[in-house]
């Protein structure tokens, strides 16, 4: 196990590839949608397990695969304070308006 | 996803802090409401071990599933039924790559999977250390084996683990393709030659009781139940996923004009339930204990596949680093 290259020793070297997170779009017009990961030495293996693990039934039109280490996602813990401000302004939604009455059909 | 600070899954329980009880509290009123628990989510250290525990043996199943189905595709009575396999058997690499991509978002390595299925620690499901011995085994595998997954699975795709119930409702999709193909076998062959009606009627006989094994222990014998249920990551015993499963199956044999093997099944009109008669459990633990007719040829086989594979995998490693290189500005 000497003079191996690294991730080309002993144990499960697969897993060892980077992981990549696989969205979807499932059809057209469809925002792409996270649906899972798969491991991949690069972007083009990535983009062919993707597709082999995720889209064997034409769920997919398009594909995106990114590095699972590029993301960076809200956290749990802090949900509460970061989401805070959309709650307080109301006049965002349209059932904050009033209309005269009678009125039929906006 | 990954990048989400996770405690290994291999600690043992004494390096683990006391949990906070009104963390567990909360996390268990979560539960309660139906919440979904996604990976970064808080999660007592006993919620993720045994779903890491459950979700790979899952995953191992799908993955030693496709030998003995593996073992008849050269073999497949017509090009039709060749492709069929082949897409079938494809559909559970797909499956097994489904949940151990699940089973990553709680902190563990596939390689770790992996190497405690090579090395004969984890489990996987009984039912696969049966040997296949005819083409009606196809036929019943679909019907009798994928039909209880799909029993088992459906209640699982309303986990309450997002990651593992979102890939139960992949699975469930593509399983209904498995069990209809299966009983189109068995239908096909029930209207054949006498010859084949009794290959079908003997694969029946060899696979029914396995089957009804495969769905786990009886509730009385089974310790994880009630936690697992407590925390919805099961929904439903064991034994109520069999009860389930018979009652599915018995008209479906009756439609082919085969029999199930087992002289006590019984239709109660109170309960409006088949009722099986009584399971040789000894058998089973025996199998999941390693002692199956196949246990020790299909880990044999996992480590030869993994072994023969190095080289691809040596292969794409090597091409990623070469394209890597040559994309390196020439002077850097």
């Amino acid at each position: 196990m000497t003079d191996t290259p690294k991730g080309a020793t002993g144990n499960g070297t697969d897993s060892q590839w980077p992981l990549w997170e696989v969205f979807v779009q499932p059809a057209q017009a469809a925002p792409y949608e996270h649906c899972g990961s798969v491991h991949a030495a690069d972007a083009e293996g990535a983009m062919q397990n993707a597709r082999d693990v995720y889209a064997r039934r034409g769920e997919a039109i398009g594909i995106w695969v990114v590095p699972s280490s590029a993301i960076v996602a809200s956290k749990p813990e802090d949900a509460g304070s970061f989401f805070d401000p959309a709650d307080d302004k109301i006049y965002r939604h349209p059932q904050f308006y009033k209309i005269p009455r009678g009125l039929k059909g906006f | 996803m990954s990048d989400a600070p996770q405690p290994r899954a291999s600690m043992t329980p004494s390096e683990q802090k006391a949990e906070d009880p009104q963390r567990i509290a909360e996390f268990e009123a979560r539960i309660a409401r139906g919440e979904s628990i996604e990976p970064k989510d808080w999660m007592p250290d006993r919620y993720r071990t045994q779903l890491i525990r459950m979700m790979s043996q899952h995953a191992h199943s799908e993955i030693v599933g496709m030998l003995p189905e593996g073992n008849w595709i050269t073999r497949a009575p017509s090009l039709r039924r060749k492709m069929i396999l082949l897409a079938k058997v494809q559909d559970e690499a797909g499956h097994g790559l489904y949940i151990y991509c699940g089973t990553e978002t709680l902190g563990v390595d596939r390689s770790e999977l992996v190497d405690q299925l090579l090395t004969g620690k984890a489990k996987y499901s009984s039912i696969f250390n049966y040997p296949t011995l005819s083409w009606a085994d196809m036929g019943v595998i679909g019907w009798f084996v994928d039909g209880a997954a799909i029993v088992n699975q459906t209640v699982l795709a309303k986990a309450s683990y997002g990651p593992y119930a979102r890939a139960m409702i992949r699975i469930c999709k593509e399983e209904n393709f498995h069990k209809k193909q299966g009983y189109e076998i068995i239908a096909t062959l029930a209207n054949g030659t006498p010859e084949q009606k009794a290959m079908a009627q003997d694969a029946i006989n060899r696979w029914w009781w396995p089957s009804l094994m495969m769905l786990g222990p009886s509730d009385k014998d089974s310790p994880n139940t009630a936690e697992l249920i407590k925390w919805r990551v099961k929904r439903k015993t064991n034994d109520e996923l069999r009860q389930r499963f018979v009652d599915i199956t018995v008209p479906q044999a009756q439609a082919v004009g085969l029999t199930l093997p087992d002289p006590d099944l019984k239709y109660n009109e109170e309960t409006q339930h088949w009722e099986h008669g009584a399971i040789d459990w000894d058998e089973f633990w025996q199998v999941v204990k390693g002692n199956g007719p196949c246990n020790r040829e299909r880990i044999a086989a996992r480590r030869e596949a993994h072994e023969n594979g190095r080289w691809v995998r040596d292969a794409a490693e090597a091409h990623a680093a070469k394209k890597a290189a040559r994309n390196q500005p020439a002077a850097a």
